[in-house]
């Protein structure tokens, strides 16, 4: 059961950064839907951080580790921000191209980086096994991820920022009504620039968080296996507000948890289910989640449409 | 600038194919950089031999013979480019392409492996599946109001793993992959019109690639001149003049999904069954065919006519990486080099607007004169 908790808190830790990045640009008015890509950049970068940072001590490893993953995620995310908010370019086809792009981008720079290695090495991964074993604490049986307490600081912070600062209430300004914010004074298009690099930031620890999750290599020609996509998934049903984002994460984390954990439970061992029903499970019930939930979706009203300021 | 040259600038036909070109030369720069970042030695060679491709055989017999090939796997391209292009006529961006291809080689293959069908039976079947999926996403955007990205890319994942649960029954027993067609029931090989004789004896060269290039004119004739086609695109320029007009917009959403999943697994469908290649069952991502669909759908500037040419250039620099010196780089160069013609896609509105500015600019000047 301990195995099922930890699991559950993991992958919902990402699912809350990965959202939380979501909510932000979203907010702002610039729809993300590239966080699948920032998720494997930052989690290139991080991942490089781990394999060359073996035996440094844990606070070293881990600050550089989260930084390198964030700096990824924000530099990549910048070719959405530019494309989007400097020449207005369909938000769908940009961030479906990030997605690609991404996983194509990673797979070229581990492989060349591989093979500088070792010519026989041509493989698309990456080992941390060192470096991960650094970023966990272990209670009883119960492997604290640090993911986990940066997760709920983030989360927390979050909630202030959006809700309590001047900074985060102009951010929705901008995605309900960008006229609006613009005559009485704040640059819209500077304010949707920081959304879009606040959601690199997230969705680039986000991407780090998800590769360190139960395994110590990740191969990077498999991308991120629709995880940037749930986490959207996660910002809807949570109506892209930080409180519930953590408690609709919690609940698909938990789905996701299941497929590795369920043959240790007895109760769904039981069941005799095929592996592959667990695997699909969060997609269909994120489906079904989707279908009941976006009926009354409390979208920001300016999300996707890109702000020109001659325009009425 | 003299006044044919404007006229021709002019023309959104020639526009489209000027931005297409812009994008497709920018891409292959921005790859060559990468190439040199990686190992300048080679670089020149390697982006000299993806863009090659089949040409780099000396002998004209075998130079066809791959080129066969690479027509062979242009032909489901094309299908999915279309299938992502008409859904973008109506204002939708169907990314479950991927997931409604791979339910399409799903059916198709169970049909010809486990059922023992013949090939056009494979194809309908295939055809009503991808139209099913389709037809979620569509009842999911329409009545649920789910954008069809999301929806689209959970039904990529699911059909991935229904997939190869379905095709666990019919592979062979020593490895992953799916039993070869040939050895099971030849009935379900397309039939090949002595086409393979063009093309030095290529085996896999069949009906797939007349029969894709008649679906992109159906297409293009559908969205020109007929009323449907009509509804369609009027749904999406703007769907609440569309609605007040009298136009059924949840009807021709749902609609548009399955036409569009239809076209996607019909394009699985020509591939698999000319048993060129097997079915994986351990496959951990979807095929890369659907999302190369929209690359191949934005660089034919959203035109069928356009798609089959650019289908072709995809396909063909996506082969060529297969070329490259592997002790220095690898085959997924062409992935990138797609993936950032995608990208620059999105900024060819842009361009348009630029190319307009330019010629109002220069009428003007000249109305100042008279």
């Amino acid at each position: 059961m301990s195995l099922l908790l930890q699991y559950t808190l993991l992958y919902a830790s990402v699912l809350i950064l990965v959202a939380l990045g979501g909510c932000f640009s979203e907010h702002s008015g610039v729809i993300n839907l590239g966080l699948e890509g920032i998720m494997v950049i930052g989690a290139m970068g991080g991942a490089l951080a781990l394999k060359m940072l073996g035996g440094y001590p844990v606070i070293v490893i881990l600050i550089v580790t989260v930084l390198a993953a964030a700096i990824c995620g924000m530099i990549y995310s910048l070719l959405l921000a530019v494309a989007c908010i400097n020449f207005m370019s369909d938000q769908t086809i940009i961030g479906t191209a990030l997605n690609i792009l991404g996983t194509a981008l990673a797979t070229v720079i581990i492989k060349a980086i591989n093979i500088a290695e070792n010519p026989d090495d041509v493989s698309s991964n990456v080992q941390y096994i060192q470096g991960k074993k650094a970023l966990q604490i272990n209670i009883g049986n119960f492997q604290l991820n640090y993911f986990m307490i940066i997760t709920l600081v983030l989360l927390i912070l979050s909630y202030i920022i959006l809700y309590k600062t001047r900074f985060g209430l102009r951010l929705m300004a901008c995605g309900e009504h960008p006229q609006a914010a613009d005559s009485v004074g704040i640059n819209v298009y500077k304010t949707r620039y920081m959304g879009v690099l606040i959601s690199g930031f997230l969705g680039g620890i986000g991407g780090i968080a998800y590769i360190t999750a139960g395994v110590s290599e990740w191969k990077f020609e498999n991308g991120v296996a629709g995880f940037g996509f749930l986490a959207l998934a996660v910002m809807i049903f949570g109506q892209w507000k930080p409180q519930r984002i953590a408690l609709a994460a919690l609940l698909f984390g938990c789905f996701r948890a299941l497929s590795n954990v369920y043959s240790g439970i007895s109760l769904l061992a039981g069941l005799k289910l095929n592996s592959t029903a667990y695997n699909m499970m969060p997609y269909i019930i994120s489906l079904i989640v989707l279908a009941l939930t976006s009926k009354n979706s409390r979208a920001p009203k300016a999300e996707g449409v890109p702000y020109l300021k001659g325009m009425r | 600038m003299n006044k044919r040259l404007k006229l021709i600038l002019k023309n959104p036909g020639f526009q489209s194919f000027l931005a297409s070109l812009v994008c497709i030369v920018l891409g292959l720069l921005i790859g060559y950089i990468v190439l040199l970042f990686i190992n300048a030695e080679g670089a020149t060679q390697a982006i000299l031999m993806i863009i090659k491709n089949f040409f780099k055989y000396p002998s004209a017999g075998a130079a066809m013979k791959y080129f066969g090939s690479t027509l062979v796997k242009a032909a489901p391209l094309l299908m999915c480019s279309l299938s992502v292009l008409f859904a973008y006529k109506t204002g939708l961006f169907n990314i479950g392409a991927a997931g409604q291809y791979a339910l399409g080689a799903g059916i198709c293959l169970y049909c010809a492996l486990a059922l023992r069908l013949p090939w056009f039976v494979c194809i309908v079947f295939a055809m009503c599946g991808g139209a099913f999926l389709g037809v979620i996403s569509g009842i999911l955007k329409s009545l649920c109001n789910v954008n069809e990205v999301i929806s689209g890319i959970m039904l990529n994942w699911i059909s991935l793993y229904t997939v190869n649960t379905m095709l666990a029954g019919v592979k062979e027993e020593t490895s992953h992959y799916t039993m070869n067609i040939s050895n099971v029931n030849t009935d379900a090989l397309l039939p090949k019109l002595g086409l393979d004789k063009l093309f030095t004896n290529n085996q896999y060269v069949t009906l797939a690639l007349p029969l894709s290039v008649i679906v992109a004119i159906i297409i293009n004739i559908i969205l020109d001149k007929t009323k449907l086609g009509f509804e369609l695109k009027a749904t999406g320029l703007n769907k609440f003049a569309a609605k007040y007009s009298g136009m059924a917009e949840k009807k021709n959403t749902i609609l548009t999904l399955a036409i569009s999943g239809a076209l996607a697994a019909m394009g699985a469908s020509l591939f698999y069954l000319t048993g060129y290649e097997q079915w994986s069952v351990t496959s951990s991502s979807v095929p890369a065919m659907g999302f190369n669909g929209i690359a191949a759908a934005f660089l034919g500037g959203l035109s069928p006519i356009g798609a089959i040419f650019s289908s072709f250039f995809i396909q063909h620099i996506t082969e060529g990486g297969a070329y490259v010196d592997k002790t220095k780089y690898c085959s997924q160069i062409s992935d990138l080099i797609s993936s950032i013609i995608i990208y620059l896609c999105g900024f060819v509105l842009f361009m348009k607007q630029f190319m307009n500015n330019m010629i109002r600019r220069s009428e003007l000047k000249k109305g100042g004169k008279g």
